[in-house]
């Protein structure tokens, strides 16, 4: 009920002002031709004046911005790019200079090594030299001590059995003889002494 | 006399008359409104533009982001060959657009709500174009009456066809933009006038539809406007790229 009366006046009070407004205007005012000339005037004034200053000075200026900031963008970028390019060789001569030391250093732990190995290869060698001399020496030795060791031992020998016999049998016995018996003997068994 | 919708468009002189001739120029509200779009246009886009930072101010940002909006809808539908008109079509945008959103304030004077206005901007767009397309084609741009694919039979219609739609595009464009925005000034005034006749108990409906109708007349304006710089893109477009 409350909704019908609310919007009843609604329409009456919309009734009411069209007669208002019927009764006092006489159409519209755009077709009233009392000020097209003025219109029409200050149209061309004022928009004329408009478009000649933001033609001339404002539009120029901000398409010179425009371009500025984009070619200033575009140098900044291109700065960048010749910094990372730079950094990026730099960054190659750097790994070229590790290899190559890298190389040289190799290089040169093999020539000492190599050097090293000869050094030890020359000194072993005079070293066996020294080794094979001394043994020879000691050999040449050892050959002249077995051959007079023999007649040292029978001279031994005698001179034992000489003093053996002669506190055995208390008289001196004739040195001769028993020489001829060692020697005898040393002979028979020098095979098994020597081995030879 | 406030009531009436309508006398929110009545023209009067500010000032003294001023006669040059039989011509009555005298300065009205309606060039004071002129002028005042004009000059924060100006205002606006001069100090938009003053200080070239890389990292713009937000007046820069508006001018520049105004600039290439406009830019970018010329080059769309009218191509790069548009791009000496550049100035005169954001003048114009801007000056319907400013007309309109100060036509948006009360107790101001909507420009573009009067016929001779949009009229006499479209006649100026209308006979510029017309001449352009002259000038680019010679009497080729005759043949922008005559589609082809057309049956030879049909032909004579569709030139007059093509004739009538021609000279209509002025009357169109001027009042597409004067109806919009008269039809919007006066609803909103009518149904401001019912906020205050229905008072406190009855005005709450017509109140929420003016405020639902200030936002979508905002939007009316600036469309409005588009619609008439794109308007002026597209018949540009056909005069300088002549399609047919």
């Amino acid at each position: 009920m409350i909704k019908k009366i609310y919007f009843q006046s609604i329409f009456f009070s919309f009734l009411f002002f069209k007669e208002a407004f019927a009764a006092e205007s006489g159409g519209m005012p755009q077709l009233n031709p009392e000020f097209w000339i003025s219109q029409i005037f200050w149209l061309i004034l004022t928009f004329g004046i408009m478009y000649i200053v933001l033609s001339k000075f404002i539009l120029p200026k901000i398409s010179n911005n425009l371009e500025s900031r984009k070619s200033q963008i575009l140098e900044n970028i291109e700065a960048a790019e010749k910094k990372r390019q730079d950094s990026e060789a730099k960054l190659k001569e750097f790994d070229e200079i590790i290899l190559k030391s890298k190389n040289e250093a190799k290089t040169i732990f093999n020539q000492t090594r190599e050097k090293a190995l000869k050094d030890i290869s020359l000194k072993k060698e005079v070293l066996d030299k020294q080794i094979d001399d001394e043994i020879n020496k000691a050999e040449k030795e050892i050959d002249v001590l077995r051959v007079s060791a023999p007649n040292k031992i029978n001279k031994i020998a005698i001179e034992t059995s000489s003093e053996l016999l002669e506190k055995l049998i208390g008289s001196g016995v004739n040195s001769s003889s028993i020489s001829a018996i060692v020697d005898d003997l040393s002979k028979r068994n020098g095979d098994k002494y020597y081995g030879n | 006399m406030a009531a009436n919708p309508m006398s929110q468009f009545d023209v009067y002189r500010i000032g003294p008359e001023i006669k040059v001739g039989a011509f009555d120029i005298s300065f009205t509200n309606a060039s004071l409104f002129m002028i005042i779009s004009s000059v924060s246009i100006l205002l606006i886009f001069s100090m938009g533009s003053k200080r070239n930072s890389v990292l713009p101010n937000k007046l820069q940002l508006l001018a520049e982001l105004s600039y290439t909006f406009v830019a970018k809808m010329i080059s769309d539908t009218a191509g790069s060959k548009a791009k000496p008109y550049f100035a005169f079509i954001f003048s114009l945008f801007m000056f319907v657009l400013f007309c309109n959103m100060f036509g948006m304030i009360p107790y101001t004077f909507t420009v573009t709500s009067h016929i001779i206005v949009t009229f006499i901007l479209a006649a100026f767009i209308f006979i510029g174009v017309t001449i352009i397309g002259f000038i680019k084609h010679g009497f080729g741009y005759l043949k922008l009456f005559v589609p082809s694919g057309v049956p030879a039979v049909l032909l004579p219609l569709i030139v007059v066809i093509e004739i009538i739609s021609y000279l209509s595009r002025p009357i169109s464009l001027s009042v597409r933009l004067f109806a919009n925005m008269m039809a919007g000034h006066t609803m909103m005034k009518v149904f401001g006038g019912f906020v205050i006749s229905l008072g406190l108990v009855g005005g709450w409906l017509p109140l929420s539809f003016s405020v639902a109708l200030t936002g979508l007349e905002i939007l009316v304006a600036f469309l409005q406007a588009y619609v008439f710089a794109i308007l002026t893109c597209i018949y540009l477009n056909d005069a300088l790229n002549l399609h047919h």
